[in-house]
């Protein structure tokens, strides 16, 4: 036991109405890159940031090299020898690199010796073997030189245990490599690496050894040695439940094509190429569930169809009709209804009214305007009229959507969308953040629009939503699909190694 | 997973009364005042904060008068001086409401622009660009009738207002440039563009060497309005252009697609976006209207007051307007009745200043009070104790937009 670097016994974090952290049992050695798996929401994050003192833990200890500690802060923590490089970097860009090493470091005197400053940050970034000039500006670095700064950081504070949250996540597969390197390095001194991921392949090459947890739950620890991707992600998806199939009123038509990708690519924000020559196909009635982890395209393919990024090859039909690029107006007109993910920061103003929301893509079809002028009494009645069908709790229309809870918030996007009258759904994790209650309302109204005849694409990380409404499922692995299959007969194991990027060879 | 948003538990009953706890704090006075100002204004409490910010605006200006060794007993005077020369005769009306109308004008463009979430710093360049497409139409054209001259002119002017809006706007939408700082720029160049033109053969009166413009024809005077009564009764044809256009920006704010999509694009971009707005041609056209509504400003002021352009014609207007239409909560109305109350302090700030010796700077300091209690409403919520409300973080949140 002498070689234990960290250890956290019980450790239970509670949110209002989440357990994020549920018991987790978690032991890292000294000298050990320790993966830590598991799919969004399994409470990696929590974890990560109970260790390094952004959270108090409500219950359980934790033990640094044997000794019980508690961290009253993330300084605490980091004095104590545990950093953590985020994946979204907290630099200051206008800054060079070795100011941004220095940046809040205790030890860092009055007055800045630059010269010698620099030289200590040169030397360590030769010794783990990053390639990156002290004295250049974050901001003229690529991403994989930022993520090397952030390491540097927290080495130069001497930490021993560093905490990676998804560092490949914006790495190109030669970064990652090179990443990988300066791991090992790290580890051959003596200092301890904790990388947080969900990829399988990536988990199986870098680390020793790995504890997967699901549901705020530790599922196990193994040796990397012993295990393979399969064994994973039947840890990291659980073992199949029985769950119930929606029952549909009348089945989808895949012959009817409503919705066509041809080999489309776009870029990301970054510039990035974010999709790769994505071919899928949705049928009148039909709900396709797109299953896969954050971040691995599902935003952008989103976006695409609904015409607020352009692709930069391929072809998208709306029934036999080629799609505008990049027009969210002709994506609308076309028939394409869209639910974003972040439904307050795409879908809806928040600051309006309820019915000036319904209104907000409809607003200029000649019901609710004629010659630029608004029919202000049709569009009252217009979310009068859904606001009861949809069964909207809210005072009146002219409430605020702010206001609303997120169910409700939700029903007014969805009863927008829906009045619309879509050839094409694009629903983007439908149900995130809502109650019970909600979902179940969500679901059915999915369903009841399948039951209509319109082609849903589900964009979902719920493996279990995905397996009770699709018809279909496609999977998305780092821009590509990588699987298209039908939903009957699908496994939890089978699109787990799918999701962790595991080849279909592999998975079969 | 995420822990739930703080948007959950903001799910208020809109008629919530006040603690107990709070009520204790009260003077019994005062406090069934601030209750019943609170009762039921949830979401209309935004609408008390402007009168409380003026009574606390007065009384630290009192106080500041008396710290200057000013006693009670004139500063009470002074005070009384402001009333009657805003409200105290009809001369006093007329004086308030002509002070009042290039700022409701003013007031409207800087809201409008507001509204679609742009903060319009260029009032003062728009006006003096607008007032000198008015003056140069109102002098160079003769022999017309008033009902086509006067059009006229008032129409060169919002078209020179716009023009000098369309500049920022088209920079926002097509290169992202942030239109205060091009707006603040191009007020330094309308500026010295006005210096320069009031001394070419085009503007300069014939016979003077000072920057100066011709007199406009008497056609294109916006006329005098209780000239019948009193022909030095100043109040002028502008004020009902004021209040005809403060009608019109209503109108197209809540009752046209244009003024809906104006809005969606100000209070969520991304959102107006995904309904397929376009947020260059929203910005575009926002801020020539902006202009627009600058430049008629200015207009009224050299056709309905000065009846020539000089240099800085436009004296600070286009600033206050900014003032007003925080005041105004950025509604036209709103605006209306906070140019009127500025308007009335300016008129005031005159009477005070002859009557009774305290100083019109008097007058800037409240008003500057005033700006500073409404951009600042945690300040006067926590004086009177208000209920803390969602609407209060919007205004300050939307300025920053």
């Amino acid at each position: 036991m002498t070689n234990s670097a960290v250890r956290m016994t019980g450790v239970v974090k509670r949110f209002p109405g989440v357990i994020a952290n549920d018991g987790v049992n978690f032991e890292v050695l000294k000298g050990e890159v320790h993966a830590l798996l598991g799919e969004n929401g399994a409470g990696k994050s929590t974890l990560s940031n109970i260790l390094t003192g952004l959270y108090r833990p409500d219950e359980g200890s934790i033990d640094l090299d044997g000794t019980p500690v508690s961290f009253s802060s993330p300084k605490a923590a980091l004095d104590a020898g545990i950093g953590m490089v985020h994946q979204h970097f907290r630099l200051v860009e206008p800054f060079t690199v070795a100011e941004n090493v220095i940046l809040g470091n205790p030890q860092t005197a009055f007055v800045i010796d630059t010269d010698s400053t620099v030289e200590r940050v040169a030397d360590l970034a030769r010794r783990y073997d990053m390639a990156v000039d002290p004295n250049a500006k974050i901001w003229q670095l690529s991403v994989g030189e930022q993520q090397r700064v952030e390491i540097l950081k927290v080495l130069y504070r001497g930490a021993g245990v560093l905490i990676l949250d998804e560092p490949t996540a914006v790495l190109t597969p030669i970064e990652a490599e090179a990443l990988f390197k300066t791991l090992r390095a790290m580890t051959a001194e003596g200092r301890t690496v904790i990388f947080i991921s969900h990829k399988l392949d990536e988990v199986m090459s870098v680390s020793d050894r790995i504890t997967v947890l699901r549901g705020g739950r530790t599922v196990g620890t193994v040796a990397t040695r012993d295990t393979s991707t399969r064994e994973l992600a039947g840890m990291m998806v659980g073992r199949s439940v029985e769950f119930s199939r929606a029952t549909r009123r009348n089945p989808g038509d895949p012959g009817d094509v409503v919705l066509s990708l041809t080999d489309v690519s776009c870029e990301d924000d970054r510039g990035r190429e974010a999709l790769h020559g994505i071919d899928v196909t949705i049928g009148r009635g039909e709900i396709v569930g797109v299953a896969g982890v954050a971040g691995n395209g599902q935003r952008e393919l989103a976006e695409v169809i609904a015409g607020m990024r352009t692709f930069t090859s391929g072809r998208i039909l709306v029934g036999d009709k080629p799609l505008a690029n990049g027009r969210a107006r002709s994506a609308i007109a076309d028939g394409v209804a869209h639910v974003p993910e972040d439904r307050l920061h795409t879908g809806l103003a928040a600051g309006h009214s309820v019915e000036d929301n319904i209104a907000l893509k409809n607003y200029r079809t000649p019901l609710l305007s004629r010659f630029g002028m608004l029919k202000r009494n049709v569009i009252t009645s217009q979310a009068c009229d859904l606001v009861t069908r949809y069964d909207v709790k809210t005072p009146d229309t002219a409430t605020p959507v702010r206001l609303l809870s997120g169910g409700n918030v939700q029903k007014v996007l969805l009863a927008r969308e829906f009045s619309t009258k879509p050839k094409v759904l694009i629903a983007a994790s439908p149900t995130r953040g809502l109650d019970v209650g909600a979902i179940e309302t969500v679901r059915q109204r999915l369903v009841e629009a399948a039951d209509d005849g319109v082609g849903i694409l589900l964009i979902c990380e719920d493996l279990e939503e995905i397996m009770s409404l699709a018809d279909r499922i496609v999977v998305m692995y780092e821009g590509r699909l990588v699987a298209d299959m039908p939903a009957v007969g699908a496994t939890r194991e089978q699109l787990g190694l799918l999701m962790g990027g595991a080849t279909p060879e592999t998975s079969q | 997973m995420t822990p739930p948003s703080p948007v959950d538990e903001q799910v208020v009953d809109p008629h919530v009364s006040p603690s107990s706890r709070e009520r204790s704090r009260f003077p019994r006075g005062l406090h069934s005042v601030v209750a019943r100002l609170r009762l039921g204004m949830n979401r209309r409490s935004s609408l008390v904060v402007p009168p409380l910010a003026l009574l606390s605006a007065l009384i630290v200006g009192a106080v500041i008068v008396m710290l200057a060794g000013v006693g009670l007993g004139e500063t009470l005077s002074a005070y009384r001086a402001m009333l009657d020369g805003s409200v105290g005769s009809v001369r006093a009306i007329s004086e308030t409401l002509t002070a009042a109308t290039p700022l409701i004008l003013a007031g409207l463009s800087v809201a409008l622009a507001f509204r679609a979430g742009l903060f319009n710093i260029g009032g003062e360049g728009q006006m003096l660009i607008g007032g000198m497409f008015g003056v140069l139409i109102g002098f160079s054209l003769t022999g017309l009738p008033i009902f086509i001259h006067l059009p006229l002119a008032i129409l060169a002017g919002c078209i020179g207002g716009a023009l000098w809006g369309l500049i920022p706007g088209l920079l926002k939408a097509r290169t992202g440039a942030h239109e205060v700082i091009v707006t603040i720029m191009l007020n330094f160049i309308a500026l010295r563009l006005v210096d320069y033109g009031l001394k070419t053969s085009l503007f300069q009166r014939e016979g003077r060497s000072d920057p100066i413009s011709k007199n406009i024809e008497a056609t294109a005077e916006l006329p005098q309005l209780l000239g019948w009564l009193d022909s030095s009764l100043r109040v002028h044809l502008g004020l009902v252009v004021g209040l005809v256009a403060a009608g019109l920006i209503h109108w197209l704010l809540f009752r046209s697609t244009m003024g809906f999509e104006f809005r969606a694009v100000g209070a969520n971009s991304t959102a107006a976006r995904y309904a397929g707005m376009s947020i260059s041609r929203a910005y575009i056209l926002v801020m020539m209207l902006s202009g627009a509504l600058a430049g008629l400003a200015g207009t009224g002021q050299v056709l309905g007051v000065l009846d020539r352009a000089s240099p800085g014609f436009s004296a600070g207007i286009g600033f206050d307007g900014i003032a007003v239409a925080l005041l105004g909560k950025s509604n036209p109305w709103g605006v209306v009745a906070a140019a009127l109350l500025f308007g009335g302090l300016r008129a005031g700030g005159q009477e005070m200043q002859v009557s009774t010796g305290v100083g019109i700077d008097l007058i800037a300091v409240i008003q500057a009070l005033i700006i500073i209690f409404v951009a600042a409403p945690a300040v006067i919520r926590a004086l009177y104790r208000l209920k803390t409300t969602a609407e209060a973080t919007r205004i300050s949140r939307g300025w920053n937009s």
